[in-house]
């Protein structure tokens, strides 16, 4: 090693470092997204990722953005990385973002406390911290359209509409096989409430991140105990090898329970036709036969503006990722219409979501008729505890099986607003809501 | 020219002994410590501050932690990251316990309950030496993050069974938790991170360093010379496992903001274990220059191509920053197998016959 090589090492590093952010055109709002196209979890981050920004491109290409806004999108790879994730919220904080989506409930518990300090709204769709459903305690996160508790509770809801009522699950054995991180735990405390309250034994098999494709042991132990039910709470790479485990050993997968991340078209197809019956909730439409999808189709993918896979195009998480920027959009135009402004700031944004109501109506407009239900949110419910419904595995694809229900909102709402006020002692000096309510 | 010792007359043994005993090398610390202090936390915007300054600082401690045990006392280990973990729930612990006592009081408490964990596990250092032992560390090292999982007594029964700093002040200012500004949190850690490396060096120079550089060089000799290897190793697992845990502790409670148990996993022990030998065994600067490389570089290289206006898919920048990254560790080690403290060692060299090279 030269000096001058060192010097010139030594000036490089310097010019590398010092560059400056470029200003954004005018008339447009920032909207990161927190994507993982690598990891282990790359498997269900894809399709999600892709949908969320080809939903978004869409509104640009073919609207001219909301209202005449473009939207900026950007992506930030968290690889499901907590670390990286917050590392992305620091990076993305600087841009002024209207809203973050995690993408990760490890991540979402780790923003959601400085979410409030940076004035930023979170929006965790149907993942993250369940609590966060209590607006009042939680003003900057948001869950629609349903909570990890409200999905535990709809599985246990449609198992005893199969057994013939919730007096007959006493005695009954459900397993819950679940990643053992902040996201397979955070069900855990309802389904242990739920049997204690309807005589159920729960068992549980948690599967350490490290060891997602290895679930040998935990599917022996299955065998051994033989629960009536599995519930299932697994992402990445833990859903195709559970199901393929399932398949393994003959457990009959039409009492085999996904939540609705365990729903990728890659997840159920690792069982193949050995799958059929496997089943997960879900709260949007599968298939591409629907307006909107269409339209991303003719103006994102057809285009040639779109990452997506064509083979992969429109399976279910596609569409959530979908589904999930169609919140982010219609927040921002709500904000819009709230604070007559076109060029929001996420003080607004937040207002806009916690006044969300997309209904039937505006579904249709969207192109979206059929494929989601209608959504509202208060100042005091940021989640909506909506309607979702079971898709079951035909060995080919998803088909939807049985009508939309709710979830057991009465038993769960209370429990809620229990764990919310845990959180806030446990988090003590927890900040009060100082935020207008503008609704109600 | 500039960087010449000639004219720099030792009169007492003290001057002989300082730490810089160039004059040169102390105004560059003090200038690099000024920059520290009073240029970056009023120059630097709050990303800097937050996603690498923090970060680098914290994890420099850690591999100083590290080097003492592998790189001055000779013993080869993978548990970094578990240690880390012990400081960071025992801080958790001690804080949920006792509110009322200032945080610094709490980080650098917790560092005893992993200088403790860390002896344990260095009692079969005793018997067993080089890849042996990493085996063992490595033990130690999953056992712990078993722990983590499984106790839930350790995260408070938390039912997302993560750790969340709750909200500390310090003077007055709120140092910790998601009010705090990066500014105060640099400072603390900035202060505890001069504080410990200070110490550090002076533990080396001393009576204890040297025995665990003799034990290191040839344990058999050492022992003939009357250095105790119980002593001697199980002081530097002690040292070591101290300065991770108090690394561990400020990762959680000034950078991270609440962590899951696989924020402790065996990765953080590679890459604490990489800025160890990246940076140079054996050498304190180097644990800065390798923390700055391994940690500050792949942000810089992601964040570098959007700011310029480059446009760049995430996730490709997310592979091209690996690529880079590994191309340049194993440049880096090709060039100089003893890692960037010795680069920076023969830049000094060159720098003192600077512009007369004779050689």
């Amino acid at each position: 090693m030269r000096l001058r090589s060192l010097i010139a090492g030594g000036i490089l590093a310097a010019m590398a470092s010092t560059a400056a952010l470029p200003a954004f055109a005018e008339d447009s709002v920032y909207v990161p997204l927190f994507s993982y196209r690598t990891g282990p979890f790359a498997g269900s981050g894809i399709p999600i990722a892709n949908g969320m920004s080809d939903y978004l491109t869409m509104l640009n290409e073919r609207d001219g953005g909301i209202n005449g806004v473009k939207i900026n999108i950007e992506e930030c790879e968290t690889g499901y990385d907590t670390q990286k994730g917050v590392e992305c919220y620091e990076q993305v904080k600087a841009k002024n973002p209207l809203v973050i989506s995690p993408y990760s409930t490890g991540i979402t518990l780790q923003v959601i406390p400085k979410a409030g300090v940076d004035k930023i709204p979170v929006l965790s769709m149907a993942y993250g911290l369940s609590a966060a459903a209590v607006g009042n305690v939680f003003p900057w996160v948001f869950n629609p359209p349903a909570t990890y508790w409200d999905g535990a509770s709809a599985i246990v809801a449609d198992i005893a509409r199969r057994e013939g009522g919730l007096e007959s699950l006493k005695g009954k054995k459900i397993g819950y096989i679940y990643l053992d991180a902040g996201y397979g735990k955070e069900a855990i405390p309802l389904l242990e409430d739920f049997s204690k309250q309807y005589g159920f034994e729960l068992t549980l098999y948690p599967v350490p991140g490290k060891e997602m494709q290895n679930q040998s042991s935990q599917w022996l132990n299955v065998r051994r105990d033989r629960p009536d039910y599995m519930i299932m709470w697994g992402w990445g790479a833990m859903n195709p090898t559970a199901v393929k485990e399932a398949v393994k050993i003959r457990y009959p997968m039409d009492k085999f329970y996904g939540v609705w991340w365990s729903g990728g078209n890659d997840d159920a197809a690792a069982g193949g036709e050995d799958a059929k019956g496997y089943r997960t909730l879900n709260f949007h439409g599968v298939g591409s036969d629907y307006p909107v999808i269409q339209d991303i189709k003719k103006y994102v993918v057809d285009a040639g503006k779109s990452q997506v896979d064509p083979a992969k195009f429109a399976d279910n998480l596609y569409n959530r990722g979908v589904y999930n920027s169609m919140l982010i959009a219609e927040g921002i135009r709500r904000a819009q219409e709230l604070s007559g402004k076109k060029v929001i700031d996420a003080t607004d944004m937040r207002a806009g979501l916690e006044n969300l109501n997309v209904d039937e109506a505006r579904l249709k407009e969207m192109g979206m008729e059929g494929f989601a239900g209608a959504l509202k949110l208060s100042c005091s419910d940021h989640s909506g505890h909506h309607q979702v419904y079971v898709v079951e595995w035909d060995g080919k694809d998803w088909q939807k099986s049985g009508e939309w229900f709710s979830p057991m909102t009465e038993v769960v709402r209370p429990m809620l607003e229990k764990a919310a006020e845990e959180y806030k002692t446990a988090n003590a000096p927890w900040p009060e809501r100082t935020e207008p309510c503008l609704s109600n | 020219m500039f960087y010449r010792e000639a004219g720099q007359f030792k009169t007492s043994y003290a001057a002989d002994q300082q730490v810089f005993p160039i004059l040169q090398d102390r105004i560059g610390v003090a200038v690099i410590l000024g920059i520290a202090v009073f240029v970056v936390p009023f120059v630097a915007n709050d990303f800097f501050l937050s996603a690498i300054a923090i970060p680098f600082l914290i994890l420099a401690l850690a591999t100083i932690g590290l080097n003492v045990l592998t790189g001055y006392a000779g013993q080869l280990s993978l548990g970094t990251g578990g240690f880390m973990g012990v400081g960071a729930y025992a801080c958790y612990k001690l804080t949920t316990i006792f509110p009322d006592v200032s945080i610094v009081v709490h980080i650098l408490l917790s560092g005893f309950a992993a200088a403790a964990v860390g002896m344990v596990f260095g009692m079969p250092s005793l018997r067993i030496k080089g890849l042996y032992l990493a085996v063992t560390t490595l033990a130690a090292q999953f056992f712990l993050e078993w722990c983590f999982i499984r106790i839930p007594w350790l995260y408070n029964y938390n039912a997302s069974g993560a750790i969340e700093v709750p909200g500390r002040e310090v003077f007055g200012t709120m140092v910790t938790g998601a009010s705090a500004g990066s500014v105060p949190r640099y400072f603390t850690v900035l202060a505890i991170v001069i504080l410990l490396t200070v110490l550090v060096k002076n533990l080396l120079r001393g009576r204890i360093g040297r025995q665990w550089m003799m034990i290191r060089d040839m344990d058999i000799a050492a022992e003939l010379m009357g250095v105790r290897p119980l002593y001697a190793k199980l002081s530097a697992f002690a040292v070591s496992s101290y300065l991770c845990g108090v690394a561990g502790a400020m990762f959680v409670f000034f950078y991270l903001g609440a962590a899951e148990p696989s924020a402790f996993s065996i990765t953080l022990s590679f890459q604490v274990l990489f800025m160890a030998i990246l940076g140079g065994l054996g050498s304190l600067v180097g644990c800065f220059f390798g923390a700055a490389f391994i940690w500050a570089l792949p942000i810089i290289l992601r964040a570098g191509p959007p700011m310029i206006g480059i446009p760049i898919a995430a996730e490709t920048a997310f592979h091209v920053t690996s690529m880079i990254v590994g191309a340049l560790i194993v440049t880096f080690l090709i060039l100089e197998p003893h890692g960037l403290a010795r680069l920076w060692q023969i830049g000094k060299e060159k720098l003192r016959v600077w512009p007369f090279p004779y050689a």
